[in-house]
């Protein structure tokens, strides 16, 4: 029956989102069954996995309630001010997100750490530094980091799709201040809190690299990060497939709870500061706002601003005359592209698959198809690549293959992000022509070409440029495979971190903050113009 | 040339039934209230759906198993008629061949169609540039540029306003004489299909309920559903 | 003369696991790579890892299909886990030259050089060192301490061992005594030994060796090495063949040129370590500490345990 209902155009995305699946499965099974000297009921019953499930639970609660409550005034403030320096704030609190963690911790390090600017400035006053970047501070501080502006930004969008004229009626209504926020801005902040506050918790609760580095010990351990230790240091596989398996359950009940909340919030896209009409400012509430401005900008800018200022420094010629550097660096360009592309392609065939379906009404059935593709999403990049490895052993050697299942998994890790920013663009392509074109007999190769190609060459790029930039910035798929003569950029950071060469590693931090910021700024600004110039007739 | 004989389908426990035949080179209205079965109608004709039973023949020739763009008819859709990321002149070329490998005869006769609806200076832009009207007269070369026997109109000049609306079905009215073509158009607007068309389709409750020459539009038509929507619509 | 091109197609390469810090360019692996490669006629290659446990596991995933020929950088503590795994071949080498305390009788691992875990302090800052292992954790309070995970590194695992030797039964309550003066665990030894010349703490967990390193590289006297009552924790660095490398001959052909003066010679000034051979050590070394009584742990044991104590560690260290 459905078999008999599925168009030949839908097949290859078909295919591949099963195939994934079953990619996926056999890879945690075979890590299930590499080795079996450990009794199940002790990951359960043992109290260090517990603590580590606490733990996680508890730092993804800690940093997901800080990064939604500081952004509603945050992102409130931001929506009813302009000033100077606004458009470049915002952007900024974009590319947070894509930023590498390890250039973020870098740059963190360089303000909080116990050698940072803070720091000096304490003790040029003989004062020692009251907290101690190490633990869950740290933890906590990065993934606010990360998140805050990323909740802003949400935020952001929700206040300025409302509607001019409500703004109007409110002040023509005389609403103020708090009856304002509370009648008109509220309900549209409250329709995005689910769903940020779940995406927030689940990228807190698999934080990998953010606690590698700034965990300070086994006390604060995630359970990412304990998949981690039990593959790599204690070569426990089944440890470790057993432990993905758990962080996999306890995110997919959070995920079904928060779609059990979250109303699917709909939203104009194209985000544009409307000035919106505010007539009633007060001393008050001007420094109320400068306040939270304030304070999202000292949180961004300065981690991001002693990158800048730290990598340019002695060690630049160095760093730019090893050999190692470079072959990280072509290696991360390679994996990063290829994994850009392929995770692209992949979701592009997947949403042919997944739309074909949306069209006539069944929802379900392309929520399925494009959940099984984002399975990836809560299963550590780490177990999959062991797994693919261990699966395809046989065949090659580790060396000749490390290069290609790195990139089949930053492929995959990437695919859930370029399957959201797609899939919109390509369901509104379907809605507006898929009869057109039957009618055109405009099919296959041509369609791809002429029809969505065409018309979606920027979020195409957009979430390309994204894939790469999250790829670029991965360390948890080369963790096991990398040594000095094959790594990445950010294990070659994380190498330099390790041994504290700390000049030579802002140096590196510099350089993948410009690979990352900078190709994500240089495609936003590429597609910024979307209008070609009227070429008019001679004649006109 | 069109016969539509004992066709069925169902959709959402609503059924359509359609028996009825379109002279060639006639100009066929298709009235009726909103729901009753004019689009699915149009779309039985077109392929986007699939009678359950039935069949429906063109030119004598059964056209169920052929694909929407194998059939001999174009069409024009109410909206979206163009793809707004590419200039006029690539969305009528599309008509010509759906991977836009125009040969110098393709681009021949893409300059007359749009000579022909008056677009020639305007195939430089992309549809977001051109009015609404500019819009559905680049969709129309289109159409004209297919050369098929058969054009459907599903209420494409809707959106313009009452003069330019008459004034644009007057126009395809006088290319589709000069080119042989047979047209069927579905519309709400009384006062157009008096206008143009030669006859019309009144459908209704799934079924086309009369099938007549378009001076018999009247009020004082023999059925009485066809009445009631008449002096309803006249008495807006 | 042949082009290199030529040359190295028809040489035979021989590929070595080890540690990172083994084969950097501070380290002895450059030397040493030029020396062998003088007179074998061969090309060696360094894979460079994280450090012993990351070889072996390297080893352990990638089982038959390895490239590697031999292991180099595993401590004594690892030898029975990996021999368990089957990967590694019996090396058939004369071990008369090898002179460590105790005797040397392996016949799959052959030492290269060897050490005692210690903890580091400036003895400009620090006074009154701690005597003894129980002073530092249950008397001085008024002490910061560096260590690395035993998970992660060879010390960490060594000060595990350690504890165990003079703990016993009792290790978590220490463990939980030195929480209370740790700064931070950190993942390797590079780091935490970096943070305490920053003077982040008072005393990082080292080797007697480290402060030969002040001395002759920098000409820097104040960096000791405390001695303890109970004694110190001997650490043996060892090599071993794999079982499928493909050039066992040139393997064994290494590991003999491992325990000749020209490799032993490099390590006290490359490695920081003790020869396993008796070539002249630098004067420096001489006053370097040598620990009352020689603590060791027999491996068979440390691979039945490894994971008990490890989990007691780290359930001590988040209660």
């Amino acid at each position: 029956m459905i078999i008999k209902q599925i168009k030949k155009v839908q097949i290859p995305g078909l295919l591949l989102s099963l195939g994934i699946f079953v990619f996926v499965s056999m890879a945690v099974g075979t890590l299930l069954t590499h080795s079996s000297d450990l009794d199940i009921s002790v990951v359960w019953s043992d109290p260090y996995y517990q603590h580590i499930t606490k733990f996680s639970l508890y730092q993804a609660f800690l940093s997901t309630l800080l990064s939604v409550l500081l952004a509603i005034p945050i992102s409130h403030a931001l929506s009813r001010r302009s000033f100077w320096g606004k458009s470049f704030l915002l952007k900024l609190l974009a590319t947070t997100l894509v930023l590498p963690v390890l250039v973020a911790v870098f740059g963190l390090l360089a303000i909080y750490g116990n050698s940072g600017l803070i720091a000096n400035l304490f003790a040029y006053f003989e004062m020692k530094l009251p907290f101690s970047i190490f633990g869950l501070n740290g933890i906590l501080l990065a993934h606010v980091f990360f998140n805050l502006p990323f909740a802003c930004r949400l935020f952001l969008q929700g206040l300025s799709s409302i509607p001019e004229q409500q703004h109007q009626l409110a002040s023509h209504l005389g609403l103020k201040h708090w009856n304002k926020f509370r009648f008109v801005e509220w309900p549209y902040i409250a329709g995005q809190i689910p769903h940020t506050a779940g995406l927030i918790f689940m990228l807190c609760f698999t934080s990998f690299a953010t606690v590698m580095a700034l965990g300070g010990g086994p006390k604060s351990t995630t359970i990412e990060l304990a998949i981690y230790q039990a593959i790599k240091f204690d070569f426990d596989l089944q440890a470790g497939a057993l432990l993905a398996l758990w962080q996999i359950c306890l995110c997919a009940i959070l995920a079904i709870l928060i779609q059990k909340v979250a109303r699917p919030a709909l939203l104009t896209t194209n985000f544009q500061g409307i000035d919106n009409t505010f007539p009633h400012d007060t001393l008050l509430s001007k420094c109320w706002d400068l306040f939270w401005i304030a304070m999202i900008t000292l949180l961004v800018v300065p981690p991001l601003a002693m990158v800048v200022f730290s990598g340019i420094n002695h060690k630049l010629w160095m760093v730019f005359n090893d050999l190692g550097f470079w072959m990280a660096f072509k290696n991360s360009i390679v994996i990063a592209a290829f994994a850009g592309m392929i995770a692209v392609i992949f979701a592009f065939f997947i949403l042919l698959a997944s739309r074909q379906w949306r069209l006539v009404g069944l929802n379900n059935r392309a929520d399925k198809v494009e959940m099984l593709a984002t399975i990836i999403l809560v299963t550590p990049g780490l177990v999959i690549s062991t797994g693919l490895f261990l699966l395809l052993r046989e065949f090659s050697s580790l060396s000749s293959l490390s290069l290609y299942i790195v990139i089949a998994v930053n492929a995959l890790m990437a695919l859930p992000f370029t399957l959201k920013s797609l899939a919109v663009p390509m369901l509104q392509n379907a809605q507006k022509y898929e009869l057109l074109c039957n009618s055109l007999g405009i099919f296959s190769l041509h369609r791809i070409y002429w029809v969505e190609w065409k018309s979606l060459k920027r979020p195409i790029l957009q979430a390309m440029s994204l894939s790469f930039v999250l790829s670029i910035g991965d360390l948890s798929a080369i963790a096991l495979f990398g040594s000095h003569s094959f790594s990445t950029l950010p294990l070659y950071l994380f190498q330099l971190l390790g041994s504290y060469q700390l000049e030579s590693a802002a140096v590196v931090s510099l350089v993948l903050l410009l690979l990352s910021v900078g190709t994500f700024m240089v495609i936003e600004s590429l597609f910024k113009e979307t209008q070609p110039h009227i070429k008019r007739a001679k004649h006109d | 040339m069109i016969d539509f004989s004992q066709v069925q389908y169902h959709y959402h426990q609503q059924n359509f039934t359609f028996d009825l035949q379109v002279e060639e080179g006639s100009i066929v209205a298709i009235l009726g209230p909103s729901g009753a079965g004019k689009s699915t109608l149009l779309n039985l004709l077109t392929g986007f759906i699939t009678p359950s039973k039935g069949d429906i023949k063109i030119h004598g020739k059964s056209v169920l198993n052929r694909a929407p763009h194998q059939r001999p008819l174009s069409i024009l859709f109410q909206n979206n008629n163009l793809f707004s990321h590419l200039s006029a002149f690539d969305n009528i070329g599309l008509g010509l061949h759906p991977g836009l490998k125009l040969n110098e005869k393709h681009k021949r006769r893409l300059q007359t169609a749009a000579l022909q609806v008056g677009v020639e200076d305007l195939l430089d832009r992309l549809p977001s540039q051109l009015s609404g009207g500019e819009q559905q007269r680049v969709a129309l070369a289109r159409c004209f540029v297919q050369h098929k026997p058969i054009l459907l109109l599903d209420e494409p000049f809707s959106a313009l306003d009452p003069v330019l609306r008459v004034s644009m079905l007057e126009h395809v009215k006088s290319l589709a004489d000069s080119e042989g073509v047979t047209i069927l158009m579905v519309t709400h607007h009384i006062g157009d299909a008096r206008a143009v068309a030669s006859d019309f389709i009144f459908v209704d409750q799934g079924k086309a309920l009369a099938v007549d020459n378009i001076a018999n539009l009247t009020t004082q038509h023999a059925n009485k559903r066809l009445r009631y929507f008449l002096s309803a619509e006249e008495n807006q | 003369m042949l082009t290199p091109a030529l040359a190295a197609a028809e040489q035979e390469k021989l590929t070595i696991y080890t540690y990172s810090s083994f084969a950097s360019e501070w380290g002895p692996g450059p030397k040493i790579e030029a020396s062998f490669e003088a007179f074998c006629d061969c090309d060696l290659e360094f894979i460079a890892l994280d450090d012993g446990v990351t070889i072996l596991n390297r080893l352990r995933l990638e089982g038959d299909s390895s490239e590697a020929d031999i292991l180099l950088g595993l401590d004594d503590s690892l030898m029975a886990t990996a021999k368990k795994t089957g990967l590694l071949a019996k090396h058939n080498i004369d071990l008369m030259p090898v002179n460590v305390e105790d005797g040397w009788k392996d016949d799959t691992f052959v030492p290269f050089d060897y050490g005692y875990f210690a903890f580091i302090y400036n003895s400009e800052t620090l006074k009154n060192p701690p005597k003894s292992m129980k002073e530092l954790v249950e008397e001085r309070d008024d002490l910061k301490v560096i260590y690395q995970d035993p998970r992660t590194s060879t010390p960490g695992s060594g000060l595990m061992l350690w504890m165990k030797t003079i703990y016993g039964d009792q290790a978590p309550e220490a463990w939980k005594k030195l929480a209370e003066k740790t700064v931070t665990v950190t993942k390797g030894w590079s780091e935490s030994y970096s943070m305490f010349l920053k003077g982040e703490a008072d005393m990082v967990l080292s080797y007697t060796t480290s402060p030969a390193y002040h001395m002759i590289a920098e000409g820097k006297q104040q960096y000791v090495a405390a001695s303890f009552s109970e004694g110190h924790y001997r650490q043996v660095e060892v090599a071993a063949i794999v079982k499928n490398s493909k050039h066992k001959q040139l393997a064994t052909t290494f590991m003999n040129f491992m325990l000749s003066d020209a490799f032993q010679s490099e390590i006290p000034t490359g490695n920081w370590m003790y020869p396993v051979t008796n070539v002249l050590l630098p004067n420096e070394f001489e006053q370097l500490t040598l620990p009352v009584k020689m603590l060791t742990c027999d491996s068979n044991e440390v691979d039945k345990y490894r994971k008990a104590w490890t989990r007691e560690w780290l359930t001590s260290l988040t209660d």
